[in-house]
């Protein structure tokens, strides 16, 4: 049976500074450390398990692969469990790990609320006349590109070359409902006006079909072997593929419908019906054609519509749900996402501007059409560029996206509540709940462990090896019943 | 199981008409998308970087993951 779909989302921002000095990787310090000094103490990240060079494919490249995160660098981990970090110049949030896309949604707005709050701060450290502007998107138009990461976990026994297989088509396709939408064609080669407006933010950039790149040559199916868990029992798939969203129901879809979906494969649901003859020109192929017509070509030969291709899937779905039940999602928000899924495809295939509150893509193009129609603007009008990349601002009184009547699934004081509590559902709640209560205690911090100084040595390094130990029901009284570290670690018996 | 009747159909932007079925959430959709395009397009106006032209070119970011 496939294993819970614990999972999380890591966004690299996007950062601009006006009138100020324009180094992103200061500026992305700055703005992380405005946070965290307003709003707790630091606890150091540590980087003693991270294999970033391992591939699943069953070798290491350490040699050539330098570390993907400068240690010297601004980490930080906040108490929600999530980690708030500088990574190649842009600030960057990964979520505390949950068990459904639902929960992502709700943690992934507050990495949002997170990086709107930094800004305030920001600018109350900032001489006067400078301001740091952070914006959630994908590429700068410039052909330079930075990702919206999602990570999924399953179990080791499932081969690494069947998920690669069967996830391909869903990655290839889903663009049609998460995609963020853009103007302009950064494929290399091609020059920005081939394309007056695509769905995805990322396709252009996809170059391999597998791979262990993240920042050229960038693969549709990434093969980092880093677990950050047993790795006896788990893997981590670690997805570059996809857009940020600002749409929370795309950002439901595209984790919701991955879930279910590697879920399938797990349970070895997938024969070859949707293998596709050549992914990587089929990724460009769906991005550059808003009217949802062009066939790709599959490997027995035939064509089929990324719509038609979705339509499979979701059959598959709905007949799984029949079969083997969606508990590895969550079955409600599984069934939610079911009715969803059938919804946008529906609407995508009927008259795409009806799912204009729920899908960035088009919500975006209704801005741009309609402006370049208002104003008889040409296709390569830098106004319309302008209103893609504002599109995206995360400043509340700039940002385009609040202003379209996107649907929204959480609540503001949801997202506002988990920008300092941590899932129930994870072992986050252990690390979020430990860094509130004992700041002072925990030196540094992983996804897999905390180590804490109890006043004595040897510093103590807790283990976190599975994602679904250290949540509330396991752990909660346990916390509240211990008034400092060294109380809890006598409890735990570390 | 979900059917596929669903026609949230939404005009151009000179009637901006919304045409909904009895589905519930089609139906709160609808409300939150009644502004009208003209007005929405106002709105962008008012808020859009004032020299597009600098705000993109000057939108320069370094190659992440």
């Amino acid at each position: 049976m496939a294993i819970p779909k614990v999972c999380g989302i890591e966004t690299e921002y996007g950062i601009v500074v006006r009138g100020g000095d324009n180094n992103p990787v200061s500026a992305s310090s700055l703005l992380i450390n405005a946070y965290v000094n307003a709003t707790s103490p630091k606890i150091d990240w540590d980087f003693e398990d991270e294999t970033p060079a391992n591939d699943a494919r069953g070798f290491n490249l350490d040699d050539i692969f330098p570390p993907e995160v400068e240690t010297s660098l601004v980490n930080a981990v906040l108490a929600n469990g999530a980690r708030y970090y500088v990574d190649h110049a842009h600030p960057e949030i990964s979520t505390p790990e949950v068990t459904n896309a639902a929960e992502a949604v709700r943690w992934d707005r507050a990495a949002d609320e997170i990086v709107r709050a930094s800004m305030r701060y920001a600018a109350e450290i900032l001489d006067s006349g400078a301001e740091l502007i952070v914006y959630k998107n994908n590429s700068d138009g410039k052909r330079n590109s930075y990702g919206c990461h999602e990570n999924y976990l399953l179990s080791r026994e499932t081969p690494f070359g069947r998920i690669a297989s069967h996830i391909t088509p869903h990655f290839v396709t889903r663009q049609i409902f998460c995609g963020a939408g853009k103007v302009g064609c950064e494929q290399p080669g091609r020059q920005p006006g081939d394309v007056a407006y695509q769905l995805s933010q990322r396709a252009d950039f996809f170059e391999e079909e597998i791979g262990l790149e993240t920042t050229l040559k960038r693969p549709i199916v990434n093969t980092r072997d880093e677990p950050h868990c047993d790795p006896q029992k788990y893997r981590r798939l670690h997805v570059i593929v996809g857009d940020a969203n600002m749409s929370e129901v795309a950002t439901y879809l595209k984790v919701g419908t991955t879930s279910i979906v590697l879920a399938m494969i797990e349970d070895d649901q997938f024969s070859d019906e949707f293998l596709l003859g050549d992914p990587v020109p089929a990724i460009r192929q769906v991005s550059h054609d808003p009217s949802l017509q062009r066939a790709i070509l599959l490997r027995d030969g035939r064509r089929a519509t990324a719509l038609e291709i979705q339509w499979g899937l979701l059959e598959k779905a709905r007949k799984y749900e029949q079969t083997h039940g969606l508990e590895a999602v969550g079955e409600q928000v599984g069934a939610d996402l079911l009715v969803r899924w059938e919804q946008v495809l529906s609407g995508l295939e009927s008259d795409p501007d009806s799912v204009a509150h729920w899908v960035d893509w088009v919500a975006k193009r209704r801005l741009v059409e309609g402006y370049r129609e208002r104003h008889g603007l040409a296709h390569d009008s830098p106004k319309l560029k302008a209103i893609d990349l504002q599109y995206h601002d995360m400043r509340v009184d700039r940002c385009l996206a609040l202003r379209v009547g996107l649907d929204t699934i959480i609540e503001q004081a949801d997202a506002v509540s988990a920008m300092s509590n941590p899932p129930t559902t994870t072992r986050a709640y252990f690390r979020g709940r430990c860094l509130d209560k004992f700041p002072d205690a925990i030196v540094a911090a992983n996804w897999d462990s905390l180590v804490f100084d109890v006043g004595r040595d040897p510093l103590r390094r807790v283990p976190m090896m599975e994602p679904l130990r250290g949540t509330a029901e396991q752990v909660a009284s346990l916390i509240d019943a211990s008034d400092t570290a060294s109380e809890l670690l006598d409890r735990l018996g570390a | 199981m979900a059917e596929r009747t669903q026609k949230h159909k939404q005009t151009s932007e000179r009637t901006d008409e919304v045409v909904e079925d009895a589905a519930p959430t089609t139906s709160e959709s609808g409300e939150k998308l009644k502004a009208e395009l003209d007005d929405l397009l106002d709105e962008i106006d008012e808020v859009l970087e004032t020299n597009a032209e600098d705000f993109v070119k000057s939108y320069v970011q370094k190659g992440g993951q």
